[in-house]
């Protein structure tokens, strides 16, 4: 086999995501209102999907794109209705196939600022194969993952980040499923940006979806949501303000990972470990690196996470430039019209058309 | 050198036969360009076992390549090879039932061994039993003889051996005056940067020549005179690669971008082989990772304003079936090309059937209607693919073409058309609001129709003001809002059938040729898709021997021609051959009511004119014949016929 050097480096980095898309004019600024289409919203109340869409809302302005050129493609799932109530172009797919038509879409239109709006069913169950393609093929695209670790829509049966053991309306003896963490998946996926936010928690929630947009490549978001319905308080530990401060871990990039008064250390068996700042007896605390070429720390961190949640990780696990398939793809495209002096004419096509042996009948 | 004689005929069928690794395909497309170039009309049957590589010498490990040339237009690659070329005794065991009788046999006798004669059954030699007396036979050492040509080239005797197809290509070459000029210029070509193999090759190709020159076992050689055919400009062209041009031919005369988003599968593959290399007509292919994926991508290429194409065969069709219905609801353009295949599951991967018409029609959950376009041979691919396009980008909506796997790897000769002389598709984008709120401002309703076509505008994202949403739900008729509203959603079902039912498709022709002079037919022969051939061949024969016969072919099998149902109401009889146990008949009856006869056959072969032309006659019998649809036969007479692979 032939294969080409495409000259392709992991190289440190990356925030052209919007590179390409029309950005407003000078003075022009968007509000919130704009982003607030005329839909009414119909999640449950108290759902934590207000808190995402009012956040994207609010935010979306400061990227200082147009509104038209911003796409938002869902599948299916209470998630998945967010198109609807965000004013800009919007497509409610099919069950787990938001990021083939993404895909499509960004492929054929640079000029627009695509996103996924999933769940964990919707993407981890029916849509795995997918995610993870759109990940290591890192189409330019900002997947937001809302993860309530049910299945709402369908009326509450586990969801593949369900933990062990739960007892739903089709598990009443207990799912005995082994879930998902959506972050090590996405970083085994080779995915070039990837982070952990939540509902509860405004100010993180928006620097994450920024950073998620202005990275050029598959970002993948996992945003802890919570269902008061089916699968109420999933992450009160996480928002009880005393005890937050003992289970989150900030990701920052640069500084010292720690949570209250630990701090993470390099573990006996290669992964990472929470010990007490005070506790540390001469080793060195490990410093956070959004943008280390290996993911090994990274995943390392990720696999803190377990469904007792006393160390969570929160933040930017890992953001790396990797040129995209879609830049890739369409550099292809415009390499072979350049070579051959511009768009197609009729004569051009005539000749493809005949290929290289062809007779006369007179 | 021996004068020899040499014969005019009017046509020719010569099949290539060895083991998958001799070649015989690339033989059988040399062959074939030869051929081509000296002006006969053409049609070729490649058969190849779906495995890469089948146990060497088995009857499963055969790969056969089949033209039919002549000095008149060719409507099927034949019945019966007049010639067959055999490399090995399993190539000869599984093809010799189908030469005719007197027919001429070349074969490779080096690889009549007792061993390889055992593996496929043979108690005694056949080249030696006089079991082949029936035909001309012609027992050459052709492997050997290779090796003796190349002698002095220094390979190994297992290289040496490899080049014993372009040995035979030679032979055959000389035996029907086929210029050789071109397989010299190909090789040079193919192997410029292997300059050993290059001369190697070139010198086995010359020496069979030289030997058909020289041996006294050939009496006389052939000629064929050039077909009459329309002046203009011909190429060779098979069906995937005429359907690959199609696409492209429609997305340059649309203006758009042609995206096409695939998964590989036989044999359906090669159209995606060929769109990937051509990127300089803003050709875009994305190899996905599986087939949902495939069309998704086209579909999400199709709402970003680009012409999206998916293409698949068998199996792949039905994991595409979720994303055929969002796109019907969302009523965006989508081209949908399914290479059919003998089924059900895997079935029979490089075979060719007719079985996947219904699922193209029905296949989805809820009322999902779709265009469905039949080509008729390999070159008229190109044109079906260019109207499957057309309605697609007409009409909002996804078409799918019916292309099969006899279509798809046969070829004929192609008179190229001018671009200008093709359709004009051009598409206009919605850029402005087209409707009034009530309180009297402009607002964009993406579900307000072309009151003609039916269509919904086409606003791609990035049109500043038009921004809104669409998904797989109900929605409200002209806003686009989803709506659960009962009387709606029955509105939204009809209007989506009525867009489809109101396809601007031709009135289906009628080929009656005693019509003209009051002597119409009884019965007509109505098919679809790539039975034309074999159909129009057999009517040919039927006519030939005094007996009238009208037939008609239909492009578009959804909607069916407005004028169909009078045309099937005015034959006594109507006959339907389809390659599936009937799925026209059961449209065709289920619409006009009327009581059409099939004759249905699916062993993942087309069908032979021969067979057809018998099926004809028999039904110009009287009134009085009792008509019955011809589906199943002697089952065990005909398994044990397949199992042995000793042909019909």
């Amino acid at each position: 086999m032939t294969s080409i050097p495409l000259q392709i480096p992991t190289y440190r980095g990356s925030t052209e995501g919007l590179r390409d898309v029309p950005h407003l004019d000078e003075g022009v600024a968007l509000k919130k209102k704009d982003f607030t289409s005329a839909s009414e919203v119909r999640w449950c109340p108290g759902c934590g999907d207000y808190a995402i869409l009012a956040a994207v809302q609010g935010f979306l302005p400061e990227l200082g794109i147009r509104r038209e050129n911003i796409v938002c493609i869902s599948g299916i799932g209470c998630a998945s209705r967010f198109p609807y109530y965000l004013e800009s172009y919007g497509m409610h797919s099919i069950h787990g196939r938001a990021p083939t038509i993404a895909t499509g879409l960004a492929t054929s239109r640079p000029d627009l600022s695509v996103w996924i709006v999933t769940g964990d069913g919707d993407s981890l169950s029916i849509g795995g194969n997918h995610l993870i393609h759109a990940l290591r093929r890192n189409v330019n695209l900002t997947i937001l993952l809302f993860n309530n670790r049910i299945y709402g829509l369908t009326k509450g049966q586990y969801s593949p980040t369900s933990e062990i053991g739960k007892v739903t309306k089709s598990t009443p003896a207990g799912s005995v499923d082994a879930p998902f963490d959506p972050v090590s998946l996405a970083l085994g996926a080779e995915a070039t940006f990837v982070a952990r936010t939540t509902d509860s928690d405004r100010k993180q929630l928006t620097s994450v979806l920024r950073a998620a947009a202005e990275h050029r490549g598959a970002a993948l978001v996992e945003i802890f949501q919570n269902c008061p319905i089916f699968n109420d308080g999933a992450f009160d530990v996480l928002k009880d303000r005393e005890q937050a401060e003992a289970r989150i871990v900030r990701l920052v990039d640069g500084e010292v990972i720690r949570s209250g008064d630990r701090v993470a250390v390099r573990a006996a068996g290669g992964g990472v470990e929470m010990v007490p700042e005070a506790e540390l007896g001469g080793r060195e605390p490990l410093v956070h690196d959004v943008a280390a070429t290996d993911p090994s720390q990274a995943f390392a961190l990720a696999r803190l996470s377990e469904p007792g949640m006393g160390s969570v990780p929160m933040g930017v696990f890992r953001s790396v430039a990797r040129p995209t398939y879609d830049d890739l793809a369409r550099e292809q495209v415009a390499a072979a019209q350049e070579k051959a002096g511009g768009p197609a004419t009729d004569a051009d096509l005539e000749a493809l058309l005949a290929g290289n042996d062809t007779w006369s009948v007179a | 050198m021996s004068v020899k004689q040499v014969q005019r005929v009017d046509r020719v069928v010569i099949r290539f036969a060895g083991d998958s690794g001799d070649g015989m395909q690339l033989t059988g497309d040399r062959f074939t360009a030869e051929t081509a170039a000296l002006g006969n009309d053409l049609a070729t049957l490649p058969n190849f076992p779906a495995e890469i590589r089948a146990p060497a010498g088995t009857v499963l490990g055969v790969s056969s390549f089949q033209l039919h040339f002549a000095d008149h237009d060719v409507m099927t690659p034949g019945d019966h090879p007049d010639v067959l070329v055999a490399m090995n005794p399993a190539a000869l065991r599984s093809n010799l039932g189908d030469v005719r009788r007197g027919g001429t046999l070349i074969v490779d006798s080096d690889e009549f061994t007792k061993r390889n004669l055992a593996r496929v059954g043979y108690d005694a030699n056949p080249l030696e039993d006089g079991s082949l007396e029936a035909y001309q036979l012609h027992a050459l050492p052709l492997t050997s003889r290779t090796v003796e040509a190349l002698a002095e080239f220094g390979l190994t005797r297992k290289d040496a051996e490899r080049s014993k197809n372009m040995y035979a290509l030679g032979l055959v070459s000389w035996l029907y005056n086929r210029p050789t000029e071109g397989t010299e210029r190909f090789l040079r070509t193919k192997f410029g940067k292997r300059p050993q193999i290059l001369e190697a090759n070139l010198a086995a190709f010359r020496a069979g020549y030289n030997y058909g020159e020289t041996v006294e076992g050939f009496a006389v050689t052939y000629e064929i005179a050039p077909a009459p055919a329309p002046t203009g400009t011909y190429r060779n062209v098979t069906g995937n690669t005429a359907t690959a041009y199609g696409l492209v031919a429609a997305a340059h005369r649309a203006g758009l971008p042609l995206v096409l988003g695939s998964y590989p599968i036989t044999p359906a593959s090669d159209i995606l082989h060929a769109l990937s290399g051509m990127k300089r007509f803003g050709v875009t292919t994305i190899q996905a990772e599986d087939e949902i994926a495939g069309i998704g991508a086209a579909l999400g290429a199709s709402y970003g304003g680009a012409l999206g194409v998916t293409t698949t065969s068998g199996p792949g069709l039905a994991l595409k079936a979720e994303t055929i219905g969002l796109a019907v609801m969302l009523e965006l353009p989508l081209v949908i090309i399914d290479v059919q295949r003998g089924g059900p599951s895997t079935g029979l991967p490089t075979k060719t059937e007719q079985a996947d018409l219904l699922q193209a029609m029905y296949g989805r959950n809820g009322e999902a209607p779709l265009p469905v376009v039949a080509p008729r041979s390999p070159a008229d691919c190109f044109d079906a693919a260019v109207e499957a396009c057309r309605i697609a980008l007409k009409y909002r909506t996804p078409v799918m073409l019916l292309s099969d796997g006899y279509l798809a790897n046969g070829s004929e000769p192609w008179l190229l058309p001018a671009v200008s002389s093709l359709p004009d598709l051009t598409v206009e984008f919605t850029t402005q609001p087209n409707a009034t709120a009530e309180d009297g401002t402009p607002v964009f309703r993406p579900y307000l129709r072309d009151p003609e076509t039916l269509a919904r505008p086409w606003a791609v994202p990035g049109t500043p003001g038009l921004e809104h949403r669409i998904g797989g739900l109900e929605k409200a008729d002209g806003s686009g809002e989803i709506s659960y509203d009962p009387d709606n959603h029955e509105k939204m079902v009809l209007l989506r059938q009525a867009k489809v039912d109101g396809v601007d498709v031709p009135d289906v022709e009628v080929d009656d040729p005693g019509a003209a002079t009051g002597e119409r037919a009884d019965v007509l022969v109505l098919g679809w898709g790539s039975t034309y051939g074999p159909i129009a061949a057999a009517a040919r024969a039927v006519r030939a021997g005094g007996q009238r016969v009208a037939t008609a072919h239909l492009r578009h099998v959804n909607p069916f021609p407005a004028n169909l149902g009078q045309v099937l109401r005015s034959y006594r009889r109507v006959v339907v051959p389809e390659m599936n146990l009937g799925q026209l008949r059961m449209l065709l009856r289920a619409q006009y009511l009327v009581d059409v006869i099939g004759y249905n056959r699916v062993r993942g072969l087309p069908f032979t004119s021969s067979e057809l032309a018998e099926v004809i006659s028999a039904h110009l019998g009287g009134p009085s014949d009792e008509p019955t649809d011809q589906t199943l036969r002697d089952l065990s007479a005909d398994t044990t016929d397949d199992l042995t692979g000793a042909g019909r």
